[in-house]
């Protein structure tokens, strides 16, 4: 509408022009700000759910019996293989201390099914103790059923997962590896998001009496009391013979580390991207300078200052950023699930939950980047435009 | 009164090491109200007299004066900035080759202007009539690919006007033109003159176009040949 021209039409209308070069342009810009904003939210995600996975287990420090320290921290959050075993009598001594408020005992049995799955895969059988176990864990609720009552029960109470698995309900009997006896489901848990999901607990009595491990224990998980002092509490521990400790925030630890190489990778694709989008800004909008070299030069014989010019090119600019800014976070948005799919398959141990958070300042911020990096590219554009004489357009033939 | 004064303005292009006088010892005076026709041979420097008048170009040496005040001379070089506001101030410019913007229509080019003088509310008012004088009233909404050579020519036109400028600066406006076109355009520019009093300044080849003048300068190799009035 010609009464309310104004020099942001001008260029609008300018980036219409050449609606298969803008496009590429905003679709360069459209890429990076996604793989920016896939990362960031990766960078919230992960440790948020790590943090969940690790909050979720009840307690802050796991003694288990000496081995490599990563393989502890997998077995606590998955359920690994390469079991060893700690004796019962440590709990004792732990359980005493005034700086610890409650423990628990439990003896883990992973057996191999070549039923479970395709290729068949490990079922794992936790033993825990009552009450502890639950007081320790009081999320898990039941979709059926109870706990079992005694240590020493032949009773079972099966994960969400482990159930859908094994296709039994409550009052349903099952059998152990190993053992001619019968064993009663007494319990459903509903679904935690949590490795609990695909455990079948059992008393531990009834685990150590079952798989031959009586008297021995995989591990002890410790709840400290508000009050005291982790790292001096560990301290104490490490003068146990035979055992390891393990802390929640040691596990945190070496996991971040094993995924900050990854990490560094990923960050530098999503850098290696920016520049490129920039260049792609800086190219297109120069282009398009030179192609209106005569035009620039009649706008400024007809009275353009320098500084309208240079903003009229920066609002090129900023409209390209702008709009593939604004496309790039939405696919990000539209395409976290398939972005932590694939991360799900390319990371050695990822935790549960959503591993891409997009949080609002993830957004804000990503968003001025983008701007940013786009008013960047539009500047010596910009300045060359701005610097245009009106007779370089007059007598250029 | 002298809108513009040249006085023994000289431009000299260096073409190798040979230097060439593109405008050689030119001085005149221009009266307000006045057709200035400038003619001569090709390269004979009436492109670059013409776009010293407007400050469109700088001179090698010589004085200027627009309106009393002096543009090019002795003092300091003025800013692009300050040569601008000058521009904006008193000149409307036409040339051979149109140079409408292909995205906007008939009137967004004529209104052109006032997006950067930032006076779009009160030209909004010459709109109508400008579109009038120049019988482009039902072209306001083309496109300029829609219009044929002349009336791209009066939309030009009618851009250089919308701000009321003292002093029309033509150069070759019938360039591209056919004889009939041409006519509309002489006619047009005589009819600016008289009725609004416009100072207008028209480099032509054209005979016929140059009679319009109430003055005449022809230039030969860059230096005035014969003046008259
Ligand atoms: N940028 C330049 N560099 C060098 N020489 C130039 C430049 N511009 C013009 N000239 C020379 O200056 C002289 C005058 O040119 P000018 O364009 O003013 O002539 P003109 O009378 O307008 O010609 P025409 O009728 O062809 O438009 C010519 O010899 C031309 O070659
Ligand atoms: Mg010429």
């Amino acid at each position: 509408m010609v009464h309310y021209m104004n020099i942001f039409q001008l260029s609008y209308k300018n980036l219409l022009r050449r609606k298969l070069r803008t496009t590429f342009t905003i679709l360069g810009i459209t890429l990076s700000a996604w793989v920016l904003i896939t990362l960031l939210g990766f960078n919230n995600g992960y440790e948020n759910s790590l943090n969940k996975d690790i909050e979720g287990m009840g307690f802050q420090i796991v003694l288990t019996a000496k081995g490599c320290p990563y393989e502890a921290a997998t077995l606590m959050l998955k359920g690994g293989t390469g079991l060893r075993y700690m004796p019962e009598e440590i709990v004792q001594g732990v359980a005493n201390d005034p700086d610890v408020a409650q423990t628990t005992a439990m003896l883990m049995h992973a057996e191999f099914d070549p039923d479970k799955g395709e290729n068949g895969g490990t079922i794992v059988y936790l033993g825990i103790d009552i009450p502890s176990y639950p007081e320790l864990k009081p999320y898990l609720t039941f979709k059926q059923g109870a706990w079992f009552q005694n240590a020493a029960e032949r009773k079972v109470v099966l994960g969400f997962e482990a159930a859908e698995l094994e296709q039994r309900e409550v009052g349903d009997s099952m059998l152990l590896p190993g053992s001619a006896e019968e064993y009663q489901v007494v319990g459903i848990l509903k679904r935690t998001g949590t490795q609990d999901d695909g455990m079948i607990f059992l008393p531990l009595k009834t685990v150590q009496k079952v798989f031959n491990k009586e008297g021995q224990l995989t591990m002890l998980g410790i709840r400290l009391k508000q009050t005291a002092d982790a790292n001096a509490f560990e301290e104490k521990l490490y003068s146990l013979p035979d055992v390891q400790v393990v802390s929640m925030a040691q596990v945190k630890n070496t996991i971040l580390g094993l995924v900050s190489s990854a990490k560094v990778i990923v960050l530098s694709i999503a850098f290696i991207a920016f520049v490129i989008a920039m260049f792609g800004v800086l190219n297109t909008v120069l282009m398009s300078v030179f192609e209106r070299y005569q035009e620039i030069g009649i706008l400024k014989s007809m009275g353009a200052l320098p500084k309208d010019i240079f903003v009229m090119i920066l609002i090129e600019t900023t409209l390209l950023c702008t709009l593939g800014g604004i496309l790039g976070i939405s696919l990000a948005f539209v395409f976290s699930g398939a972005s932590e799919m694939a991360i799900r398959f390319f990371l050695p141990f990822t935790p549960n939950g959503n591993l891409i958070l997009i949080t609002t300042p993830t957004v804000v911020w990503s968003f001025l980047t983008i701007a940013l990096i786009g008013i960047i590219g539009g500047i010596y554009p910009a300045q060359r435009a701005a610097h245009i004489r009106p007779l370089d357009a007059i007598r250029s033939e | 009164m002298n809108i513009i004064t040249a006085k023994n303005l000289t431009k000299i292009y260096a073409r190798g090491v040979e230097k060439v006088f593109a405008l050689n010892d030119a001085s005149f005076v221009i009266k307000k109200g006045e057709i200035l026709s400038i003619t001569g041979a090709s390269g004979s420097g009436k492109t670059t007299l013409v776009n010293i008048l407007g400050c469109l170009d700088n001179p090698t040496s010589g004085v200027l004066t627009v309106a009393e005040q002096q543009v090019f001379g002795e003092q300091k070089e003025l800013s692009e900035a300050a040569l601008t506001l000058i521009r904006r101030q008193y000149f409307g410019y036409v040339f051979q080759k149109f140079f409408l913007i292909p995205t906007l229509t008939v009137q967004e080019n004529i209104m052109l202007p006032s997006i950067f003088q930032k006076n779009l509310q009160t030209n909004l008012q010459n709109l109508q009539p400008t579109l009038e004088i120049l019988g482009l009233t039902q072209r306001a909404r083309h496109l300029p690919a829609e219009l044929s050579g002349g009336e791209m020519q009066r939309v030009a036109i009618a851009r250089a006007l919308i701000n009321k400028p003292q002093v029309l600066l033509a150069d070759e406006p019938t360039g591209n033109l056919d004889s009939k076109r041409s006519d509309e355009i002489k006619n047009l520019l005589v009819t600016l003159n008289r009725e609004q009093g416009i100072t207008i300044i028209l480099v032509t080849h054209n005979p016929d176009l140059a009679k319009i003048g109430s003055s005449a300068i022809e230039l030969l190799d860059g230096k005035i040949l014969k003046k008259s009035c």
